[in-house]
């Protein structure tokens, strides 16, 4: 039997519990009229019973399908004639790969050699045979857990807090995801990124400065050890982040005054959205605007002060990622200046301090290490941002501090080395990780520091 | 008051005086700078949507070439028994080039032919078979179509391509000029609206190129996304504001929430790339996968404005509830859910919008391929629009330029609309308590 | 899973030592001596329910010491002193709104027809449908004037049918006496309705499930004194059938309206005694300041 068959035969099942357990619950207390007299409402009782048929019934069938390929594989190795027993382990592998696909018909069965046509013949009649036990198990089991609450119901039975108790645990399981991500992110990341330092030295990697991962072909091939010093794409990653910086903190930080503490409330809910709208445009945009649009820009008005710009530069790169950012800094600025208390600035006022002095003297220092925070935020952002910098920053791994040369960046190299079917277990892709794993690393403590910095900001003036 | 403190006051007074112009100049100075810089901020916006837009109006329409096609009988049904596969099969290619020919009896070199059958769009004969196809009545009478033509010559047209510069550097010679202003001088050329642009799939050939496929596999993808992280993120939220107990657990979702939400798109796709697929084993550049990269992408953000909806919901509601014998799960259910879902949906719409916009992730899950098909299915190779616009940009053909502004005009298009639905929610239900 | 689960909010924990218990069931009897530092009788002949030795903590903050006192059955009692003074907090602990709040630690005994409802085997929410709670910023749900009725009756499973839930509804509305006012317009927003208006709607919503007990915590401290003096009325009405709790910083209203009045003072309820001579013949120190005002 098909597993969606089973499940559909659950869920009837379930159903079905729904009604009976609803339609004893009322017949034990004299129908409709004596429904006071039950401790939750009937409802509640169905579903209790509907819970108790469907639970156990689906988490069988879920831990069984996730276990029963493994006791197949046992039985068929040991079914297998003697020599073939004592394999290494490649190369069982690969027979093992050989049964399953004549199993699942992807290998015509003619064409796999006689053992492996036994094997498959056993695999297919132990899977029938699970899965029609796993159905059963599911099924009878599901029954069970249905009659069991069923016989359970009386008027004094908590069926709502039971029920609502799975609610809680249901809601709960889904808030885990949030640490199920973090932890499936470190685990591949970190998994990949050991594999790869096996390989490549740590040190090399960390403290290098060639980096061309190209592996060769050959094994006589120049360089066929590849270069892994990942020095000049952190030198990249952060003449791009300085650049974008620059462009996006005064910017930001002036529009946020200037909107904060000159504009008129209506004009303020006019340009703040418009504002914002750089914030809502896909990074792959800026890319393009970056690299058809501003670097040629970039490049002929060098040509016109006599400076030799590449096409891809770290300047067009950093310049678009700095417009990008300055909704970020400035709304985030926006936020800090406006949670300045207003006393404060009445006592400068009152002092006879003029509009201006009072922000530069009062409102930012008060204001200061949230901004500070807000921007360190910003720069998590800016050594994160892939699409600008795949597009217009180019690829050439210089160790270069001139904003007019290309510079390649972290992620940059990411995407490079995972584009198209590479091989996965190359020290070529892994690099590619252990890249993944300094940034996240890096991200990851920029933004512990900067929202400690922030929070703490907020309490002051809570 | 005494004579010195008189004095010293006036003196104050005089050093006050004499300092306030200085003082107002900087305080024009100040505000000026604030001024500057609110203004580079609106014309960063003004100067990059005037870029796109007038890079990419263009793409929406197409050149095309007038030409009268005669359906001949002998070429599509020679032995005419009008069997669909023999009508299906025809040599239609054939049909073009004659009227081609036609137009230009005195081109008979063989080379020359190729250049002059180059002038029209390889889905010239599609156009002509789908008329056959159409109403097979159409063989043997002739008929004057509007037949697309090749991406340079539509770049000639639309003044992309400079006729001033050598002939050996620009992709029209001379002679291809030639015909064109011919054709043009007969007003058989004519610019007009471009329905492939939207409704055909991805092309090598730029002048063929749509979007439909890459807008099918953002659809499946935010399908997947919006399917998985609005009800976990709601859930989690739930949870996070009316269940859980203030411990070292619940501490550690939340600080581990606020930090998912600022790791770097990339760092998704790498986990994807890792646990999906080479882990899980699912296949590569299908929507199912990257909605569930988006999923764990969007996730934090929409737990957060969920959250932030739900403490929106004033106490007195809860108390409400509670003082009426609700349980903590009714108290929910019945009012706080409610009350607050206006909130979330404009959070799981904003969060949406973003994961439109991604593109990153998706590439480190394949969604990069060439897939000239629209995706029918979750498991069938797609990519998105964002990537679509990716791989276009990197495409040498001048005439992609366009396209991909046009492609970034559809993207914006879509993202506005999710933003304007936004807008609309929150004004018309946000309530103030 | 287990279908036993313990209504209460596992954070909240509840020591109620067995012996106590006894104790408290024992001194629920009239006349008996109860050890306590307040002045008067705490004890009633009738009473529906009975607190002894009620400690309430938050976190760090002791907010209740050591009340004992009994709610006697159709009659008001009203909760008097200066703010910050525990009443509403004790009030709360009558229908364990302090469940809530998680830092909130409840201790000793409250009974409820002689049941403790602080003991494990107590569903909160059978309990809040017994003691029912008016509070002091009127809060009707943001739904139609016959929802905020029917709610109540509809989560309690107390009308079989549409025609039952109307009937309750019409009855809750014709005793909070906002029936005439609003029987033309049951589908208008609850929220709609004026300040008064909106009160009355809570006490009907209130009295809908049926309680013994309604606790009220300053019910009119919102509305104008027209307002206020149409919810008096309607607490007097109401002690027909009701054992009331309010809880007031207005101590003519106190006066106005309840049989007995209890006066709490920086946690510890100080004296109580039967309305007339609280307000007459305070025996108490601080009573009397508070009473003639020269503190609150």
């Amino acid at each position: 039997m098909h597993t969606s068959v089973i499940v559909v035969a659950i869920l009837v099942l379930t159903a079905l519990g729904y009604r009976l357990g609803r339609r004893r619950s009322v017949a034990l207390v004299g129908g409709p009229r004596g429904t006071r007299n039950l401790h939750s409402l009937p409802s509640y009782y169905g579903f209790l019973t509907a819970l108790w048929c469907a639970l156990p019934a689906l988490g069988v069938l879920g831990a069984w399908h996730l276990l029963d390929e493994r006791v197949i594989v046992g039985a068929v190795l040991a079914e297998l004639p003697p020599d073939m027993q004592h394999l290494p382990a490649d190369q069982q592998g690969l027979l093992l790969n050989d049964v399953r696909n004549v199993v699942s018909g992807s290998l015509p069965a003619a064409e796999a050699r006689p053992e492996v046509q036994s094997a498959a013949r056993e695999w297919r009649r132990l899977q029938s045979l699970s899965n029609a036990a796993g159905a059963s198990l599911a099924l009878c089991l599901g029954l069970a857990g249905g009659a069991l609450a069923w016989r359970r119901i009386s008027p004094e039975l908590r069926a709502r807090n039971g029920v609502e108790r799975v609610v809680e645990i249901a809601l709960a399981l889904c808030s885990m995801i949030a640490i199920l991500t973090t932890i499936g992110i470190i685990l591949s990341v970190l998994y990949e990124a050991l594999n790869f330092f096996r390989v490549v030295p740590l040190t090399d990697f960390i403290f290098g400065t060639t980096w061309s991962p190209q592996m060769a072909m050959r094994a006589d091939q120049v360089g066929s050890s590849g270069a892994f010093g990942a020095v000049p794409l952190f030198t990249g990653t952060l003449l791009i982040s300085l650049i974008a910086m620059a462009i996006a903190v005064p910017i930001g930080l002036f529009s946020a005054i200037c909107l904060a503490e000159y504009a008129d409330r209506r004009l303020r809910a006019v340009i703040k959205p418009l504002l914002e709208v750089l914030a809502g445009i896909p990074t792959v945009v800026y890319g393009f605007f970056a690299a058809l649009t501003v670097g040629p820009l970039l490049r002929s008005a060098g040509q016109f002060a006599g400076l030799e710009v590449a096409s891809e530069s770290a300047l067009s790169a950093g310049f678009v990622m700095g417009i990008m950012i300055i909704p970020f800094v400035s709304s985030l600025a926006d936020d800090m200046i406006t949670a300045v208390p207003q006393s404060l600035r009445d006592g400068a006022y009152a002092l006879g301090a003029t509009r201006s002095e009072t922000i530069r003297r009062v409102v930012l220092p008060a204001a200061l290490p949230g901004i500070v925070g807000g921007v360190l935020l910003a720069v998590s952002r800016a050594i994160g941002e892939t699409m600008i910098v795949v597009m217009a920053a180019g690829l050439a791994a210089k160790l270069t501090f001139n904003p007019l040369e290309a510079v390649t960046t972290v992620t940059v190299q990411i995407v490079t080395l995972l584009i198209g079917d590479n091989e996965f277990n190359s020290p070529k892709t892994l690099s590619a990780f252990a890249l993944g794993l300094v940034l996240f690393v890096a991200t990851l403590l920029l933004n512990i520091i900067a929202l400690k910095i922030v929070r703490k900001y907020r309490e002051q003036y809570e | 008051m005494s004579e010195a403190t008189q004095a010293r006051a006036r003196t104050s007074q005089q050093k006050v005086a004499a300092g306030l112009k200085r003082r107002y100049r900087a305080e024009l100075r100040f505000r000026s700078y604030g001024i500057a810089a609110v203004a580079l901020g609106l014309l960063f916006v003004a100067f990059l949507f005037f870029s796109i837009i007038s890079k990419g109006y263009t793409a929406f329409e197409q050149t095309f070439v007038r030409l009268e096609v005669s359906y001949a009988a002998d070429k599509i049904d020679p032995d005419g028994k009008r069997a669909p596969a023999d009508l299906e099969g025809a040599n239609y290619e054939a049909l073009v080039r004659q009227a081609l020919r036609e137009r230009f009896p005195e081109v008979t070199e063989r080379g020359d032919l190729r250049k002059l059958y180059g002038l029209l769009s390889g889905s010239a004969e599609t156009v002509v078979r789908a008329r056959v196809l159409a109403d097979p009545n159409r063989i043997g009478s002739r008929e004057t179509l509007w037949l697309m033509a090749d991406d340079h010559v539509d770049m000639l047209v639309k003044g992309h391509i400079d006729r001033n510069v050598p002939e050996d550097e620009r992709s029209i010679d001379d002679r291809e000029l030639g015909w064109i202003d011919r054709l043009t001088a007969e007003h058989r050329v004519e610019v007009r609206f471009n329905p492939k642009f939207l409704t055909g799939g991805d092309s090598r050939e730029p002048e063929q190129a749509g979007v439909r496929g890459a807008v099918m596999g953002s659809l499946f993808t935010l399908l997947v996304t919006l399917f998985l992280s609005f009800p976990i993120g709601v859930a989690a939220a739930v949870y996070l504001e009316e269940f859980a107990k203030r411990n070292r657990l619940t501490d550690i979702i939340e600080v581990n929430i606020n930090n998912l939400a600022a790791v770097p798109s990339i760092v998704f796709g790498l986990l994807g790339l890792a646990m999906f697929i080479q882990f899980f084993g699912l296949p590569r550049s299908a929507p199912l996968v990257g909605g569930l990269v988006l999923t764990l992408m969007t996730l934090p953000t929409i737990i957060i404005t969920s959250r932030a909806a739900l403490k929106a919901v004033p106490p007195s509601i809860r108390e409400a509830a509670f003082g009426m014998g609700a349980s903590p799960v009714q108290a929910v259910l019945h009012h706080v859910l409610p009350l607050a879902m206006p909130g979330m949906l404009t959070g799981a719409i904003i969060g949406m919008a973003r994961a439109l916009g991604e593109s990153a992730p998706l590439l480190m899950i394949g969604m990069v391929a060439f897939i000239a098909d629209v995706p029918k299915t979750l498991s069938d190779p797609a990519t998105v629009l964002p990537v679509q616009v990716y791989l276009w940009a990197s495409s040498p053909e001048r005439a992609f330029v366009e396209r991909t502004s046009g492609a970034i005009m559809v993207l914006l298009a879509f993202l506005l609309v999710m933003n304007a639905a936004a807008v609309f929610l929150r004004s018309r239900f946000e309530r103030r308590w | 899973m287990s279908t036993e689960i313990a209504p209460t909010d596992p954070n909240v924990r509840i020591r109620v030592p067995r012996a106590r218990v006894a104790a408290a069931a024992d001194d629920s009897q009239p006349g008996s001596k109860i050890e306590t530092k307040t002045v008067g009788q705490v004890t009633v002949a009738d009473a529906v329910m009975t607190a002894r030795r009620v400690n309430v903590h938050y976190g760090e903050k002791h907010a209740v010491k050591d009340v004992s006192l009994d709610i006697g059955r159709n009659a008001v009692i009203a909760l008097i002193g200066p703010s910050g003074c525990g009443k509403s907090t004790f009030l709360r602990c009558l229908n364990r709104m302090n469940d809530t709040i998680d830092s909130a630690r409840v201790d000793g005994s409250i009974t409820l027809d002689g049941v403790d409802i602080y003991e494990k085997r107590q569903d909160v929410v059978q309990l809040r449908a017994r003691v029912g709670m008016v509070f002091q910023k009127p809060n009707p749900f943001p739904k139609s004037i016959y929802e905020n009725i029917a709610y109540g009756p509809r989560i309690h499973g107390l009308a079989a049918n549409r025609a039952e839930l109307d009937e309750v509804v019409q009855t809750s509305l014709a005793k909070a006496g906002l029936w005439e006012e609003v029987k033309d317009r049951l589908d208008h927003p609850g929220t709609g309705l004026s300040g008064g208006q909106q009160q009355r709607l809570c006490i009907a919503r209130a009295i809908a499930v049926d309680p013994e007990v309604i606790l009220m915590d300053e019910p009119c401290s919102a509305l104008d004194p027209i307002a206020t003096a149409r919810i008096e009325d309607l607490i007097d009405e109401l002690r027909q059938n009701y054992a009331i709790v309010i809880v007031t910083h207005n101590m003519q209203q106190a006066a106005r309206v309840s049989q007995r009045t209890a006066y709490f003072h920086l946690g510890e309820l100080v004296e109580v005694g039967a309305t007339n001579q609280i307000f007459t013949n305070p025996r108490h120190r601080l009573t009397e300041d508070y009473i003639t005002g020269r503190f609150g």
